[in-house]
């Protein structure tokens, strides 16, 4: 059920303050010791942020398209590794139980992923299966009540801290392309799992990726996801949809913090004795971000008011994906630009974002992605 | 116990160099502003709420109703303190033009007496008026013990009485107050320590300032009750003690900033210039 407005208002300011009185303070603190504080991830959890879209049943908020937006372009406005520690449990490991689970695996998992109890992971992205997700060479077969698992899943986020990954296996190893895969639910800790080295990454510190291998694994029957085979990607698919738009929101809420910044900053800098602000290339630079990143929250909010309505975003959730991810890229060089030599030293933080954001237009489907499911949908309406 | 928290709503104060003054001078325009609880009554609700519940089990231990007089939109900062965790609301309804520190007073009286709390705590001042008053007031009406300024709480006696401690400029000041009484916070009463009620352990660290409301308390407190009356029907006497003839603005700083070579050269416009020593 939709919120009234005086509720979702509070509800943005309400993050909105824990972000900028909590979380701003510490950006430099979690990119260098590449750890988020506990006790921030425990006050996340008190807040309710790990269960924005699980249903209320389940223990969640059950927050629509639109209000998860809202409070996405909030927590846009810091480091991401603060977002990426709740991500996957708003997101892509905790969609694929709310739409295809059994009634036993929602009541067993959901309520403490809305909690962050368990960190969620979805473990998709193989060695040799990135933008070609069906490519999928992680098998599980199956093993009277049980299926053994066997194959390497790359770059998977959460990992290291994961409770619960839904991994996506090849159940019938004759299939070839998207057809057998399955998608399962495998707790952390289960013998044949095991872990590779944390990733050392281009930004983001503080958010973790690392390999999740498994070696005869094995996990009981009442692991497969909604106890169907061979579904798996198209649970994979569904669940990348509301995902593409939730990356949107954040990086329009990251532009939206560089705007801000840049903006102070050209207001106090001095140049032959003015404010750089007074300065025409500057003002065009300010310009042209402002401008993009209204289109960017405008079309994030009219494709969530869609999908609350019932309708297929697929496109627009696409349109929105690589938009803003591209968008917020241009916004931060311009940040950087604005910023002059302090753009490009550590002690700002711009340089941090201008790395951090680099990544948004690789995962959960590059730009390249987007542009062609934008395009064959285009082409399969059309027909 | 039951707690009686009386809260308000003062512009945002990091907006403050947004008021603006009616063109007549009679009064301060409130236009564009953004409202939050007075920082001081939050601080008091925080209290109230670390008093009155088990934070190691999560559990409850005692009501806590937070009252407001003002105009009808006030019962949003209610609601704010609702979705920190108090139980209900009370609002009086009443033209913020017509309230001065003793109508606000009896007001409080009024409800006091309808309500029958075993403590009132409240904020130490607002950070609008500054007045100070109505906390000190609301005690010699009632004729009940009181402290202010109070920077820690303890229990004693089972709840029948309070060990406080006062920080003033020479020192700290510890009183006992026995219930009923009237308490005015001040910004350390949210200190990670500052309040032990028996029930919570003593070892327990809360975070430092006012807790966050979770964003399911938030979708709660719309279903938690506010009852709303309008100020006549209090009985209480309205008429203020004090008007208001006249607001200015300050005058626009002029002050600029200079950067200095060294510390001899900052030494030398400190004395010279600026004639500080």
């Amino acid at each position: 059920m939709a919120l009234d407005n005086e509720s979702l208002d509070q509800l943005i300011k309400g993050v909105r303050r824990f972000v900028k009185e909590r979380l701003v303070p510490l950006e430099a603190q979690v990119a260098e010791t590449d750890e988020v504080p506990s006790e921030i991830i425990r006050e996340m959890g008190e807040m309710g942020l790990f269960g924005m879209s699980v249903p209320e049943q389940y223990g969640g908020l059950g927050l629509n398209a639109e209000e998860e937006m809202a409070i996405a372009f909030e927590m846009g406005q810091t480091s991401p590794a603060f977002r990426s520690k709740i991500g996957t449990n708003v997101g892509i490991g905790s969609q694929g139980i709310v739409l295809d689970g059994t009634e036993e695996q929602k009541e067993k998992y959901l309520p403490k992923i809305a909690s962050g109890e368990i960190i969620a992971s979805f473990a998709l992205t193989e060695p040799d299966a990135g933008s070609d997700a069906g490519a999928q060479k992680t098998t599980a077969i199956r093993d009277g009540d049980s299926y053994i698992l066997n194959g390497t899943k790359r770059f998977i986020t959460n990992a290291p801290e994961a409770g619960l990954f839904t991994v996506f296996a090849r159940t019938d190893p004759q299939s070839k392309g998207t057809k057998g895969v399955s998608a399962f639910l495998v707790e952390s800790g289960v013998p044949g799992l095991s872990l590779g080295k944390n990733d050392v990454k281009m930004g983001q510190r503080g958010a973790h990726t690392c390999d999740v291998i498994f070696d005869d694994c094995r996990v009981p029957a009442s692991a497969l996801l909604g106890g169907v085979e061979g579904q798996g990607f198209k649970t994979a698919m569904k669940t990348l949809d509301r995902g593409r738009l939730h990356i949107a929101a954040v990086c329009t809420g990251i532009a939206e913090r560089l705007i801000r910044d840049s903006l102070a900053y050209a207001m106090e800098r001095k140049q032959f004795g003015r404010p750089i602000a007074e300065f025409q290339l500057i003002q065009d630079m300010l310009a042209q971000s402002r401008t993009e990143a209204y289109a960017a929250r405008c079309m994030v909010m009219e494709t969530a008011k869609k999908r609350d309505a019932g309708e297929n975003v697929s496109t627009e959730a696409s349109c929105c994906k690589l938009f803003c991810t591209e968008m917020v890229g241009r916004v931060a060089d311009r940040a950087v630009q604005i910023y002059g030599g302090a753009g490009y030293v550590a002690e700002y933080g711009i340089e941090r974002f201008y790395r951090d954001v680099r990544l948004f237009r690789l995962y959960e489907g590059t730009s390249e992605i987007q542009k062609l499911v934008i395009a064959r949908n285009m082409i399969r309406g059309a027909s | 116990m039951k707690i009686l928290v009386p809260l308000k709503r003062v512009c945002d104060p990091d907006n403050a160099n947004k008021v603006k003054v009616s063109g007549d001078g009679k009064a301060v325009t409130s236009e564009g502003l953004e409202w939050k609880p007075n920082p001081f009554d939050e601080y008091a609700v925080e209290a109230a709420l670390r008093l009155n519940e088990n934070a190691a089990k999560n559990e409850k231990l005692g009501e806590i109703v937070v009252c407001s007089i003002g105009v009808a939109d006030v019962a949003q900062t209610i609601r704010q303190a609702l979705a920190m965790g108090a139980d209900r609301g009370i609002l009086v309804t009443a033209d913020d033009g017509a309230l001065e520190s003793t109508v606000v007073a009896r007001a409080l009286k009024a409800l006091v007496e309808k309500e029958k709390p075993d403590l009132v705590l409240m904020g130490k001042q607002t950070v609008d008026g500054d007045s100070n008053a109505v906390g000190q007031m609301l005690a010699e009406m009632l004729g009940w013990p009181m402290a202010t300024f109070v920077a820690s709480i303890s229990t004693s006696d089972g709840g029948k009485s309070l060990n406080v401690k006062r920080e003033v400029d020479m020192g700290v000041v510890t009183l006992k107050v026995t219930t009923p009484a009237v308490v005015t916070v001040d910004l350390r009463i949210v200190s990670p320590e500052a309040v032990k009620n028996g029930a919570t352990p003593d070892s327990h660290k809360y975070n430092e300032g006012p807790r966050y409301a979770s964003l399911k308390g938030i979708m709660q407190a719309k279903k938690k009750k506010i009852d709303q009356l309008e100020l006549p029907a209090l009985g209480s006497d309205a008429t203020p003690a004090t008007t208001y003839p006249r607001f200015e603005l300050p005058p626009a700083r002029s002050g600029s900033c200079t950067f200095v070579e060294s510390v001899d050269a900052l030494v030398d416009k400190l004395k010279n210039q600026a004639k500080a020593f």
